[in-house]
């Protein structure tokens, strides 16, 4: 019976295809809207991501998140260095600082300093130039996104320069830095060279990026640090999570993407849901004549599943191919760059659409096994 | 086939729909004989109780008490699940609105008794093709409902009662939406095509211009059966139960209470 089914489902094509477009548009919504949401709840912990070298992020107690530090003094870099467990550790200086372009524009950036002889903490993703470079005077990495906005229309190239605190900054390499959570240019350059780009400021050392011992858990070593110093010691996973909760937290952010997916979750339950049960409604006639003639409630039951089955499923797919093609558009946008559809939303998705139809299904299925068969004699 | 050639045998059979002051009283005792090899037909007026003893000798409803039994089976006896496979095997239906499906072709809505009992697709199309085949109808074997007449569609319903050689055909007013020379066609196809000495054929109807196919007449009113008409096609007939009720149109049928 599953062709007939099958042939009772496509047969008034309107139906069928508004069933498809009702799952395949909810789907989109929903993959857009949380994809897009996971992506900018991410982006706070952009810079710590883009730190591969390290495993442990040292700061100030009262540091909650990466984009408020509080300096920690000069020497808690010894300190920490003397903790057992810890193979090495070097400063870290992340702040904003405001750049200016050769036409007079300006912007503030965000400034990494790294440390001077390891290099630790330099972006990874070069596009242009090398983070050697870094140890040319006045040197700084820039992101592309920050390139093209202080040199619109120009292509990738090093040797130009900015102004930072009335110093000179070149232009010595093009990263792909992660995309930060204010879209702020980001700038790598020395340690040493970040104090005079950021001006007189009283404690530098945002961070000490550590690496445990060969064998040693970051977080056994992140407690020991915390023990023997009185710091606050996180792993990169750890801190990043900081990053994202704190975000979550204090901003709209969440409400604001909440109320879009509750309203895509809504829509995306009430029309499929309430057009399928229509569709079966409209067909109980024929499950009538079909119970009649000796077709059991339980292949009528299977008929439907498998009609809910295709329509889901192929709405689904529909909706995916979508939404993959709009990431796969907006992925190299600057704006958007670094904003994916996660397989676990797909998943997720593929979930919620699962519940959607069997919901409507369990509905229409009601219908159809209460319908007395001797409704057929009835003209 | 049944004991005494009888397919279907009721007594005092009985139906109540409701309870308290609501309740219906759907059939009030009904006696009554189907023999195979004969089209029976149940008539009378519209909430004289044909279409309920219908339902209720095909299992479709259940009745409230009184004995009945359908081809050597007690309804009541069987479970749900034997009831569904013994309508699905014995009995053919034809429906006043035919109830095809749209979306099949007339072939497939022909084959559906065979696929509910678990014949492959194409051997069930084959089949249902070849049983259009056999009532004139191969030229529109894939053509949708849609594209039929209502004769056309009929026949195709009576096709798919018969597809499967069921014991006992059940059909609802088969001609009451048709005119009257299809109607006459389709009767006369049932009739050559549905009646066999190992089967019954019931028919409810109002339609008097078809009462002359049938070998058995029950005039049903008010939930009983008030008189029978036997052995029609020899030109005998006989009460042999209540009179006629007064407002049963039995003069023009030209019958006298005996």
């Amino acid at each position: 019976m599953n062709f007939v089914a099958l042939k009772m489902l496509v047969a008034d094509r309107a139906k069928y295809f508004s069933l498809i477009f009702a799952i395949a548009f909810a789907s989109f919504l929903l993959a857009n809207q949380v994809s897009i949401f996971i992506g900018i709840m991410t982006r706070p912990s952009s810079q710590i991501q883009d730190v591969v070298d390290a495993d442990i992020w040292v700061m100030d107690p009262q540091t909650l998140y990466s984009d408020e530090v509080y300096a920690l003094r000069d020497y808690d870099l010894y300190r920490i260095r003397s903790v057992p467990g810890v193979a090495w550790a070097v400063p870290l200086y992340k702040g904003t600082g405001r750049a200016k372009g050769p036409d007079g524009r300006f912007r503030t950036v965000i400034l990494m300093g790294v440390d001077d002889a390891t290099l630790v903490g330099a972006p990874r993703k070069m596009l242009v130039g090398s983070i050697y470079d870094l140890n040319q005077p006045d040197a700084a990495i820039i992101d592309k996104a920050g390139f093209l906005y202080f040199f619109p229309g120009e292509p990738l190239q090093a040797g130009k320069t900015l102004q930072m605190n009335e110093k000179r900054v070149l232009i010595v390499g093009i990263s792909d830095a992660s995309a930060p959570f204010q879209s702020f240019p980001v700038l790598h350059t020395r340690y040493s060279q970040a104090l005079g780009f950021v001006g007189r400021e009283r404690n530098l050392l945002s961070f000490v990026l550590a690496k445990p011992s060969a064998g040693a858990s970051p977080e056994k070593v992140c407690k020991q640090i915390e023990e023997a110093t009185g710091l606050r010691a996180r792993t990169t996973a750890q801190f990043s999570l900081d990053a994202f909760l704190f975000y979550l937290r204090n901003t709209g952010i969440p409400v604001n993407f909440g109320i879009t997916v509750m309203i895509a979750l809504i829509v995306g339950t009430v029309i499929p849901g309430q057009t399928f049960y229509i569709f079966t409604v409209e067909n109980l006639k024929q499950f009538g004549a079909l119970k009649a003639i000796g077709v059991s409630n339980r292949r009528i039951v299977g008929m439907i599943l498998l009609q809910a089955v295709v329509v889901g499923s192929t709405g689904y797919a529909l909706g995916m191919g979508i939404s993959a093609a709009f990431f796969a558009r907006t992925l190299n946008y600057l704006p958007t760059r670094g904003i994916v559809f996660p397989w676990q939303v797909m998943v997720s998705i593929g979930v919620v659409v699962l519940l959607v139809v069997g919901f409507a299904s369990l509905i229409s299925i009601r219908r159809v096994l209460v319908l007395e068969p001797a409704v057929v004699f009835r003209g | 086939m049944g004991a005494n050639g009888i397919a279907v045998f009721s007594r005092g059979l009985t139906k109540v729909f409701g309870r308290g002051e609501t309740r219906v009283h759907a059939l009030r005792g009904v006696d009554l004989n189907i023999r195979f090899g004969e089209l029976s037909m149940l008539v009378g007026p519209s909430g004289s109780g044909k279409t309920t003893l219908l339902s209720v000798i095909t299992g479709l409803l259940d009745a409230t008490s009184g004995e009945l039994v359908v081809l050597d089976q007690r309804p009541e006896k069987l479970s749900k699940e034997e009831l569904i496979h013994f309508r699905r095997i014995n009995l053919g239906f034809v429906f006043q609105q035919f109830n095809l499906i749209p979306a099949l072709t007339a072939a497939e809505n022909v084959a559906v008794p065979l696929l509910a009992g678990g014949v492959k697709r194409q051997e069930a199309v084959a089949r249902g093709e070849g049983f259009l085949t056999t009532l004139g109808m191969a030229h529109r074997a894939r053509a949708l409902p849609s594209e039929l007449s209502g004769g056309e569609q009929q026949r195709v319903a009576l096709a798919r009662a018969l597809v499967h050689d069921p014991k006992l055909i059940v059909c609802d007013e088969p001609t009451s939406a048709l005119d009257g020379r299809t109607g006459h066609a389709v009767m006369e196809l049932l009739s050559a095509t549905a009646v066999r000495p190992d089967r019954a054929v019931i028919i409810v109807t109002h339609d008097a211009r078809i009462f002359d196919f049938a070998d058995q007449i029950a005039h049903m009113d008010d939930g009983q059966i008030t008189a029978l008409e036997e052995n029609r096609k020899n030109g005998v007939f006989r009460n042999s139960l209540a009179p006629v009720s007064a407002e049963f149109p039995s003069a023009q049928l030209g019958l006298t209470p005996s």
